[in-house]
């Protein structure tokens, strides 16, 4: 209920094509009734051969005429309103989740499965504006339609609509039944699918494997039995979700045939009409056509609540701490780095950094290396303010970092990363990325200092060719998002295993740009490879959260500690 | 197409039952309004009682037989597709477990488990369908025809002009609307593709606090979706009330013509309420057909697809020898060259791997490194040469009884879902409990796997993701060794490592294995240079081979690779 509420909250601005959506289905409903009362008068005046009341017939088909053409008319606005509400209103909430993404702090999107989240925005969203569309009009009309055939009926003959009041709640009582058996044997079936479909794309995903150990019988037999149970499932599920409809038109035909033999039998004694007759055998389809359709409606707002439960979810997920109120901007920043007992954990119980205190000075070149896992990645989250830290603080150029804005500090920081990341569009977008204002003759410049102009003007459309990640090599991409920095020209840089995804040779290549990069910039750079770091001014070596040991290359291999195993072990 | 098409043979027999069942169910249905006719033509006209009730307790016979046909049509119908279903994934799934390198190279994984899941569904609801609705609707409106043609002879030209237009209708609604939806299909896979883009990039876009156009950019997105939306279905929104219309028109016509025809005593007053009824029924079941044609055409382009997998030739032909001869050079490579694709990627390529020796590859990326294990494990065929394994073709194999000589830690960590024990026991399915631990011990995981909650048996989430980089290669490099092949495989598998895990594991491997033939490939070279031979490879061709003193003599290319990865230190190493 409080998500209905909530969800009221996003009609609000098409409140107005709403309540016309609904005028045009009151129209429509009533038009629908009252042109089956008509149709039953027309019938009454044709008695017999020599007694049709031409004059009266005439003047019914007219009025009969203008109520079809107005009811036609009206329902094709009810499903333009519906429809653009329908579509808006998803359009609102989709931008919503985007939002709610971009306050997300970055643990969120390393903690969640991104083809969930995929799925939630649209998946989810789509199947709530497939559910909104029919039931924005599907549940008015169905309530006019039965309270205006109701009221008609009990005028036009009482003991009929008796008949059919009776047979009705059979009716909505079976369908009902026969839906909740169905939706549970869906359910069995949707958990099978679950099944088979995490197998398939576990085993043919990763086929290459399986052939390799030469698993391939025990894929297919394993494969055969989970397949025996969904076929099991789903044939029971189809079966069953199959019945409601030839039940309930079996049990509408009960109503059909009751109206047909009281209407018969009064038609004898008391001498109803035989255009009321036909009349009510239309309304004893008319009348029950609802509530079969509504428990329709039914179940695909249960569906779509949850749908909208999920989404809601994920707007709700717990942003990251707003900047505070009048964070400065970090601007003209000069790139003195001061780690101030800074210590942090990413779970309260398993501290990971404690009591690091560090100072770069403006253009100093600082590398972190460590095996695998001792939080080299982590300082630079907390330098870019992705994590904040636990206690201590991080200043720049004598500025606590948690005063600034994240924007401004983000910027004053180039980063390049293990992952080159490349997003569809063309080379030029892509370098500009950083710097969306950048003329042509910078974006080239850049693009030449990261020694990537000779690769990107042999490509198709030079600086206008379409890329994707899979279009260039790891080592092209690479020079792209080194580019992408270079034109940014951020005071801060941060290389976070930027090579180690290339083989060596195009490293030689890289270097280069590198270096031109870090040419003035204080640096922080994180590596497997020793050799590229060799040159830093100050090595900082961690091992588990804690900086062991810190110093230049040559003391640190004078000091024949931890680095010098570490460095001597890459030779072995 | 064809492929497919004999999937179907076994279900003959219930689609003909389930149809005829159908059509009975509809001709009943059909009776229906003439029945009532009666009622009001005989039993109210000659104000008979027993004859009203007698006609109403047909009519209610009528309907239960009805209800039974439909069962038996929708039981028949429910097991026969979804047999077809599980037939078609069972056969989809048989193949593609045949198929080489070379055949899933061609597909890809994601196209074949989308041939799977979707395309076969594709398949299966459309069977449904035809059985239960296609023999319906024509024949509903045929009979409609028929029965309106014996009842009012002199109005059914009504019908005649009614039908084709409501084919013409809904024809055009359905043609124009197809392209509209599938436009709007493109823009939600641009939405899903921006928001992945979004969340991959997460640190870059932040790093260069740029949300504000990413904002910009969906919210662009969104509207075109929306707006692709509303379009498509607008003109959907016509279908209803335009058919509806003409249905209307169609009445009035007849109640129009049929008050002359009742005057002139050709008609009854049943007659006319028996003839709106049939226009309904044709209604209603063409509109029917019109909602499957768009699925009928779906399930025809899927079955295209997945007649393409069953249909796929395999590039590779299984040989018979299953025993391993016991002497000679274990891997031979005999002037060897191959290609993807027209061009070569290995050319001429020879060498020999001693048993139980350490064999290491280097080069650059692309240089043609995992082509030499995907011939050696024959994942794929020389095009020129030949490949020997203990003396023999690898051809001539069976390829179970060769791989099973192999141990593989491939480049990309692949685990599966289970505990660390069962993706261990990938590799020697029969191995205890020690023999597990010890691999991981060799393969530097224990250290690890032990601090889990559960130790071997702790549960690995979809594909590790529960795990880094690192600990995955090293699982998996367990996984290769467990059941000490002849041939152990490190394809680059060591590159998530830092160098001193790495030269621990080299060192510890040496001692698991003693008697396997260790193949490392990799880019660093101190992964290789303890090798007994090492192999350079430089754009698929050898341009080196010898230990690691001889290659820094006489070979450039190893000199070159080995001065960068060492360069700063100069002499203090060399």
């Amino acid at each position: 209920m409080k998500q209905f509420k909530r969800f009221l909250k996003y009609t609000r601005p098409y409140r107005l094509k709403i309540i016309l959506a609904l005028l045009c289905a009151f129209v429509t409903s009533l038009a629908a009734i009252i042109s089956t009362f008509f149709s039953g008068l027309a019938i009454d005046t044709m008695i017999g051969s020599g007694a049709v009341n031409f004059a009266s017939l005439a003047r019914i088909l007219t009025a009969l005429a203008v109520i079809y053409i107005v009811s036609s008319l009206f329902q094709w606005f009810i499903s333009r309103y519906a429809n653009q509400v329908s579509y808006l209103i998803v359009r609102d909430i989709r931008r919503d989740i985007f939002a709610s993404l971009n306050r997300q702090p970055l643990s969120f999107f390393d903690g969640h499965p991104h083809g969930d989240i995929v799925s939630r925005f649209t998946n989810d969203a789509d199947s709530l504006s497939d559910a909104l569309a029919v039931s924005i009009t599907g549940f008015f009309t169905g309530i006019v339609t039965i309270i205006a055939s109701l009221i008609f009926m009990l005028f036009l003959n009482i003991p009929l609509t008796v008949t059919i009041l009776v047979v009705t709640p059979i009716c909505i009582v079976v369908a009902a039944r026969l839906t909740v058996f169905s939706q549970k044997t869906f359910r069995k079936q949707q958990q099978e699918v679950g099944n088979l479909s995490a197998y398939i794309s576990e085993n043919v995903g990763n086929q290459r494997v399986v052939k390799a150990f030469s698993r391939e019988k025990q894929a297919e037999e394993d494969f055969n039995k989970i397949s025996d149970d969904l076929y099991n499932a789903a044939s029971r599920a189809m079966f069953a979700s199959a019945l409601v409809n030839p039940t309930t038109r079996f049990v509408n035909n009960i109503g059909y045939i009751a109206v047909g033999l009281t209407g018969g039998i009064l038609a004898i004694t008391s001498g109803t009409s035989v255009g009321i007759l036909s009349s009510f055998l239309i309304y004893s389809t008319q009348f029950a056509k609802p509530f079969n359709e509504l428990s329709g409606i039914t179940n695909q707002l249960q569906t779509a609540f949850a749908s909208l439960g999920r989404i809601f979810a994920l707007i709700d997920a717990e942003p990251e701490t707003p900047d505070i109120p009048n964070a400065g901007e970090l601007s003209d920043c000069k790139g003195e780095v001061v780690f101030d007992h800074v210590s942090f954990s990413y779970t309260p119980d398993r501290p990971l950094i404690k009591d690091f205190n560090f100072k770069a000075q403006p253009g100093q070149m600082t590398a972190i290396v460590g095996p695998t896992g001792c939080g080299k990645t982590t300082l630079v989250n907390l330098l870019m303010r992705f994590y904040d830290v636990t206690s201590g603080a991080i200043l720049i150029d004598g500025k606590n970092i948690q005063n600034l804005t994240r924007d401004s500090l983000r910027r004053s920081f180039g980063m390049v990363l293990q992952d080159a990341w490349i997003f569809d569009g063309t080379i030029r977008d892509n370098i500009a990325y950083g710097n969306p204002k950048a003329s042509d003759e910078q974006i080239m410049q850049a693009a030449r200092a990261a020694y990537a102009h000779s690769f990107i003007k042999r490509m198709p459309n030079g600086y206008d060719t379409y890329i994707n990640a899979d279009t260039l090599s790891q080592g092209q991409r690479q020079l792209i998002t080194i580019a992408r920095a270079m034109l940014a020209d951020p005071a801060m840089l941060i290389l976070d295993e930027a090579t180690s995804s290339i083989d060596s040779l195009t490293e030689i290549r890289t270097q280069k740009a590198f270096l031109t990069l870090m040419d003035g910039k204080t640096s922080f750079v994180i590596a497997h490879r020793l050799s590229t770091i060799v040159t830093a001014d100050c090595i900082l070596v961690m091992k588990d959260g804690n900086i062991i040991e810190q110093g230049s290359h040559s003391k640190l291999l004078e000091k024949k500690g931890f680095y010098y195993d570490l460095y001597n072990s890459q030779f072995h | 197409m064809s492929a497919v098409k004999k999937f179907f043979r076994p279900y003959i027999k219930k689609t003909v039952v389930g149809s005829l069942a159908k059509m009975a169910e509809a001709v009943l249905e059909l009776m229906l309004p003439t029945f009532m006719g009666r009622i009001i033509d005989i039993g109210i006209a000659q104000e008979n009682i027993p004859y009203v009730a007698r006609t109403a307790l047909i009519m209610f016979g009528i309907i239960a037989v009805g209800l039974g046909c439909a069962s038996i049509c929708q039981y028949y119908a429910s097991t026969a597709c979804q047999g077809l279903g599980t037939d078609l994934r069972k056969a989809l799934m048989k193949k593609i477990q045949e198929f080489s390198y070379k055949e899933l190279d061609r597909f890809g994984s994601s196209t074949l488990i989308n041939r799977i899941t979707y395309d076969v569904n594709q398949v299966v609801q459309a069977f449904a369908m035809l059985i239960r609705l296609v023999s319906r609707g024509p024949f509903l409106c045929i009979g409609a025809l028929i029965m309106a043609i014996q009842v009012a002879p002199k109005l059914a030209w009504i019908f005649f002009i009614l039908i084709p237009l409501f084919v013409i209708v809904i024809t055009v609604i359905m043609r124009s609307s197809v392209p509209l939806y599938k436009k709007a299909q493109l823009r939600l896979d641009r939405l899903g593709q921006i928001l992945r883009e979004n969340l991959g990039g997460v640190r870059v876009i932040r790093a260069f606090a740029r949300h504000h156009e990413e904002k910009k950019r969906m919210d662009e997105a969104t509207e075109e979706l929306s707006n692709a939306y509303i379009r498509v279905s607008n003109l959907s929104a016509l279908m209803n009330p335009l058919t509806l219309f003409i249905m209307n028109m169609g009445i009035i016509a007849l109640l129009m013509l049929g008050g002359i025809h009742v005057n002139s005593g050709d008609m009854t007053q049943g007659d006319i309420v028996v003839l709106i009824n049939y226009i309904t029924q044709v209604l209603y079941a063409l509109i029917q057909i019109a909602n499957l044609v768009v699925l009928f055409t779906k399930a025809y382009a899927s079955s295209g697809r997945i007649g393409e997998v069953l249909t796929c030739e395999n590039s590779i032909e299984n040989g018979s020898k299953t025993d391993i001869c016991k002497n000679g050079d274990i891997i031979t490579f005999d002037n060897v060259s191959f290609g993807y694709s027209g061009e070569n990627t290995l050319t001429d390529i020879s060498f020999s791997i001693p048993r139980g020796t350490a064999f290491g590859i280097v080069g650059t990326t692309g240089s043609g490194k995992s082509t030499v294990i995907n011939l050696m494990m024959r994942f794929y065929d020389v095009l020129k040469g030949r490949v020997l394994f203990a003396g023999t073709d690898v051809r001539e194999y069976n390829q179970t009884a060769l791989r099973n000589c192999f141990g593989i830690a491939p480049q990309q960590a692949a685990l599966f879902s289970g505990t660390v024990a069962d993706n261990i026991r990938w590799g020697c399915p029969e191995a205890s409990d020690e023999q597990v631990i010890a691999a991981l011990k060799a393969a530097q995981a224990y250290d690890f796997v032990s601090k889990l909650d559960e130790g071997i048996n702790s549960y690995i989430a979809e594909g590790g993701k529960n795990l880094s980089g690192g600990q995955k290669q090293r699982l998996t490099i367990a996984r290769a060794i467990v059941r000490k092949p002849l041939v152990i495989i490190l394809d680059d598998s060591l590159s998530a490592l830092d160098y001193q895990t790495d030269s621990r594991l080299r060192e510890s491997l040496k001692e698991y294995s003693s008697g396997s033939a260790v193949i490392i490939v990799s880019q660093r070279i101190s992964s290789v240079r303890a090798a007994d031979c090492i192999l350079v490879l430089d754009d698929g061709e050898c341009v080196g081979m010898g230990t690691h003193e001889e290659l820094l003599k006489n070979c450039g290319t190893y000199k070159e690779i080995f001065e960068t990865q060492s360069k700063a230190e100069g002499g203090a190493v060399a």
